[in-house]
């Protein structure tokens, strides 16, 4: 690999040039990232042109750069927000301290663990999403995927960089895994459970950008707030990526809902289905099963592991150093409901075992402000249906809550009427299949399919028909 | 009647009872899931036990598991441990248990934890059944001490399931009952990777694992299932044991429990807690040798058995056994040889008795034994003898209180150091066990004491007078001295594997399980969980 031009085929401000110990990382890791990209990223579009945004530095401007480019040949690239002159460690014992900018040894093997997990996701949700271009309801639609898709490898190769940087042979074995598991595979699994289910509709797209990656940007909030300078820093760029994530969701399920309302005022009988659309109460399913699946990835709500992180000064509360004053966060306490002798009862837990649950809580006043955003366009649809968020004890699988059954209202019942009303607040079988049919793909420009309202406009200018993704040429 | 900190503990169940395992038999291979229940812990509300972790409860359940599997389930050659919960095998120790158990409490949890253990290895050893641990999720601390104890260990590779010691990184404390031991002496690990494992939290998956020998090998999820049936189906063939024996059922053993005694059929227990004495007596058979679960040969030796357990964690006060056997002494000598033929039940009871005995030798407690006219120290019930620390035998006027040493001290018995007691009790005359056994006749006061079979042999105007101060004397000594000194005493001579797993867990766990680093305020066990982190003085002792 002698001669290679780094700085031209991965954009970084890591001085790849000159840093021998991540180029030999990388020569190895980047061939097999394509070989992986090639196997499980889009199906079928490798070839073509895609409109995709490159981030080439971290200048005002630098992060969105426009053009068609093949997806392989998108330059994934290696980006640290600018370093902050004496940084200090945010929180925990060793608060005020200066930042990391070294693995501590001490923390090392936890650090790489909190690492792994959250690049682990990265790819997991780029092969979850593989076949959906095949459904894509416009050209504008499948462009937002693959930005998306394209947007997780990199935040992937962030999280290599990482690995590659500040773990020795240990983190490149990690970096290799990354590449061996898969989502949904009974041999290999991705660590987390959300990024082992299907994504089989653009519902589920839509719902999972918006909840799922929305649980992304709390952990790189958190992790931001870390005392391990390097690992701040890569967080804090890639939370401006994700946001776009966030978007495309959030926008994505209030286009639905749109639709659904618009549909349902057309069909004589108020029903959206006769229409071909999908139903505000459908997608109410869809919200509620997505929205639990993610607060699932916060962890339990009492944790060792989160006391642990905090204290380490490894991960802290979303805007730890903007919103509080207080960072050792000892002889404080958190209100939460626990399950005692089977009864919902109040507990006080120390507030550093209760940090999933405050990064959860964060993460819920999030949700709500979009719920309103949702129910602001129904409104504007002249609709009198709302959509909400479940409870959170609802439907979780993770936490102190997984033994026992909720309505979305969060009352506790029985197993016997959980399995008498799951169907009324979670996708049925036939839901799934009735969303299923809806799915065929539109790659006619200025189209999109019936079941979904087109954006109010385009892409960095352009308009809602403009060519996004171009089929190869010759 | 307990003076522990806890309410009396029972070590009688029964598999209709389990509340965390689950036996299920097929032909010869036995599947041994455990499913702890979380909500079902020793002490219902102390603690819960998440994720597949232990406390006694869990593990008295598998001691009478195995002890089913070996008595009631002949047919049995390849037993295959899993986890009944997903992407966890078991979690070990339970923690908060741990911290919140006193320290005698813990020491004799992880020594009975161990016994089970050392049991389940003698019957892979012994071809009795051959234990597979199927690791089909992570296995940390105790859970891969426990996988460990096993002849094969494999684990399922999914990218995420490993096998790990985390003690010192994340407790302060050592993988010290028997993880550490069993690393070096029966998986024979390098020690440097042994070193890199202890201290690394999260353990090795299956790739490094298996290149390091920590398990024997890994299957994908998608070929667990049928690579485990097919290691199980070829530990049945490699088995040449016939499998037609018929099951003996073991009955409850109900003892009638009250303030001052702990009676069964052949045992009696009266507690002097004034004294801190339990007199034991072991009655000699009065019925002639069966093949059932009543001859005298097996439930003598689970009554004992029981007595020990009970004594060891409801009795901490007691720190003297003084044995008496009782009854007819060529009584004993008769069920002794009706074990003799090589038989399956014959087979088993031996290896129970043995293994009784060795629990006699790991009591933490002063031992005497005391040999009078009318009693029955022969053959098996001589070993209580050999055991005790101390044996006194009254030099009677006729000179008919004797006691019968026969061919089963010769390696019927081995101690858990692998050698006989009367080997361990001649370490530097090698000839005097074999000339011992070559006498072959009931020996009387003096002659015992000419061969330093006995302590003392005090006469008739002596013997109440002597008993008595050697009684007070023991029980006005340091208790912890004395089990140090005894335990030392008692296993001079060679170590085997299973020895040093007492040894080290009795020194070097229970040292840093006292240490301010582990318990101290802000030691790293009492920290485990809580929201502050662990403080270490870092001065070396």
């Amino acid at each position: 690999m002698a001669g290679i031009d780094y700085a031209s085929l991965i954009p970084n401000n890591v001085n790849l040039d000159s840093d021998k110990k991540l180029q030999r990382a990388l020569e190895k890791w980047q061939p097999a990232f394509l070989d992986w990209w090639n196997q499980m990223g889009p199906e079928g579009y490798q070839a073509h042109d895609v409109y995709l945004r490159t981030a080439i530095s971290t200048e005002p401007g630098g992060w969105a750069h426009f053009g068609h480019v093949k997806m392989p040949d998108y330059r994934w690239g290696i980006f640290l927000d600018a370093q902050e002159p004496d940084r200090r460690i945010p929180c925990g014992d060793h608060a005020g301290e200066p930042a990391w900018q070294e693995v501590p040894g001490e923390y090392r093997n936890i650090l790489r663990r909190i690492i792994v997990t959250q690049a682990d996701t990265e790819p997991a949700s780029v092969e979850q999403q593989r076949w959906l271009a095949q459904t894509a309801p416009s050209l504008y639609d499948m462009r937002n995927l693959f930005q998306v898709n394209v947007e997780e490898g990199r935040h992937l190769w962030a999280m290599v960089y990482l690995l590659h940087a500040y773990f020795g042979k240990d983190g490149r074995d990690e970096a290799d895994d990354l590449l061996a598991r898969r989502a949904g595979d009974a041999d290999k699994p991705r660590i987390l459970d959300a990024f082992n289910q299907p994504c089989p509709d653009w519902l589920t797209f839509f719902s999972f950008t918006c909840f799922t990656d929305r649980d992304g940007k709390y952990q790189l909030g958190a992790l931001a707030e870390s005392g391990f300078d390097p690992l701040s820093r890569t967080c804090k760029f890639m939370l401006t990526e994700e946001a776009h994530h966030l978007s495309v969701g959030e926008t994505g399920v209030e286009r639905v809902l749109r639709r659904g309302a618009q549909l349902a005022k057309l069909d004589r009988n108020g029903d959206a289905r006769a229409q071909g659309g999908i139903p505000v109460a459908m997608v109410q399913k869809w919200i509620n099963y997505w929205f639990s699946y993610s607060i699932d990835l916060f962890g339990s709500e009492i944790s060792t592991n989160a006391a642990d992180f905090f204290g380490a000064g490894l991960k802290g509360r979303w805007a730890e150093s903007k919103d509080y004053d207080e960072h050792t966060a000892l002889n404080q306490w958190q209100r939460m409901q626990v399950i005692e002798a089977g009864k919902l009862t109040e507990k006080d837990i120390p507030l550093r075992n209760a940090m999933n649950e405050v990064l959860r809580g964060s993460y819920i006043k999030d949700c709500e402000r979009v719920l309103k955003r949702w129910n602001q366009a129904l409104e504007e649809e002249g609709t009198d249906v709302r959509v909400s968020l479940p409870d959170r004890k609802f439907f979780r699988r993770q936490g102190i809550y997984a033994d026992c059954h909720f309505t979305p209202q969060g009352d506790m019942i029985s197993a016997e009427e959980w399995q008498a009303r799951r169907g009324e607040w979670l996708p049925s079988e036939a839901d799934r299949s009735y969303v299923a049919s809806l799915m065929h793909q539109v790659t006619e420009r200025g189209k999109i399919a019936q079941w979904i309202a087109p954006p109010k406009k385009g892409i960095h200018g352009n308009a809602f028909d403009y060519e996004y993704v171009r089929p190869p040429q010759g | 009647m307990a003076d522990a900190a806890h309410p009396p503990v029972s070590f009688e169940t029964h598999p209709s009872k389990y509340k965390h395992w689950k036996l299920d038999i097929s032909g010869p291979i036995a599947a041994v899931t455990m499913k702890v229940d979380e909500d079902a812990p020793m002490w219902p509300g102390a603690y819960e036990l998440k994720l597949n972790s232990y406390d006694l409860s869990v593990d008295i359940e598998l001691y009478d598991l195995s002890q089913r599997l070996r008595f009631e389930h002949p047919e049995v050659r390849a037993v295959v441990l899993t986890g009944g919960y997903d992407r966890i095998f078991c979690a070990g120790a339970n923690i908060r248990m741990l911290a919140q158990a006193s320290h005698a409490f813990k020491v004799n949890f992880c020594k009975f934890t161990n016994e089970t253990r050392c049991g389940i290895e003698a019957d892979s050893r012994s071809g009795n059944a051959t234990w597979i641990a199927a690791l089909n999720g992570t296995a940390s601390g105790g859970g891969y001490e426990l996988a460990m104890a096993c002849e094969e260990i494999y684990l399922i590779d999914d990218g995420n399931s490993a096998v790990s010691l985390p003690e010192v990184p994340l407790l302060g404390v050592l993988p010290g009952t028997g993880g550490l031991t069993r690393l070096t002496d029966k998986r024979k690990v390098r020690r440097d990777m042994a070193d890199v494992f202890c201290t690394k939290a999260e353990g090795f998956k299956a790739r490094d694992a298996v290149k390091y020998h920590f398990v024997d090998g890994s299957f994908p999820r998608s070929k667990w299932a049928a690579s485990i049936e097919a290691r199980a189906q070829a530990a049945v063939a490699n088995n040449p044991m016939p499998t037609d024996a018929a099951p003996i059922v073991l009955e409850p053993l109900e003892p009638v429990l009250t303030d001052t005694h702990i009676e069964y059929d052949h045992v009696n227990v009266r507690l002097d807690r004034a004294a801190r004495i339990a007199h034991v007596t072991v009655q000699a058979p009065g019925e002639t040798p069966s093949t059932t679960s009543r001859t005298w040969a097996l439930r003598c030796f689970r009554e004992l058995d029981d007595a020990l357990l009970r004594l060891r964690v409801n009795n901490l006060d007691i720190g003297l056994l003084v044995f008496k056997c009782t009854g007819d002494r060529e009584a004993v000598i008769a069920h002794d040889a009706a074990l003799d033929a090589d038989t399956w039940f014959n087979r088993q009871v031996r290896a129970y008795q043995a293994r009784v005995l060795q629990r006699l030798d790991n009591m933490a407690k002063s031992i005497f034994a005391l040999v009078e006219p009318g009693s029955a120290f022969a053959g098996s019930l001589f070993e209580i003898a050999l055991a005790a620390d101390r044996s006194y035998m009254l030099h009677d006027d006729d000179e008919t209180n004797k006691v019968v040493v026969t061919g089963v001290s010769h390696g019927r018995f081995p101690m858990h150091s692998g050698i006989t007691r009367l080997e361990a009790r001649y370490p530097g005359e090698p000839p005097t066990p074999a000339k011992i056994l070559a006498l072959g006749e009931a020996l009387d006061a003096p002659t015992c004491e000419e061969l330093g079979l006995v302590t003392m042999t005090p006469d008739e105007i002596d013997w109440d007078d002597e008993i008595r101060i050697a009684i007070e004397e023991r029980a006005s000594l340091s208790p912890d001295a004395l089990t140090g000194m005894e335990q030392n005493l008692r296993f001079g001579g060679t170590e085997s594997m299973d020895n040093k797993i007492y040894g080290r867990l009795t020194a070097w766990q229970n040292w840093i399980f006292q240490r301010p680093n582990a318990v101290g305020e802000r030691g790293a066990l009492k920290m485990f969980g809580a929201p502050e982190r662990a403080v270490y003085d870092y001065r070396r002792t």
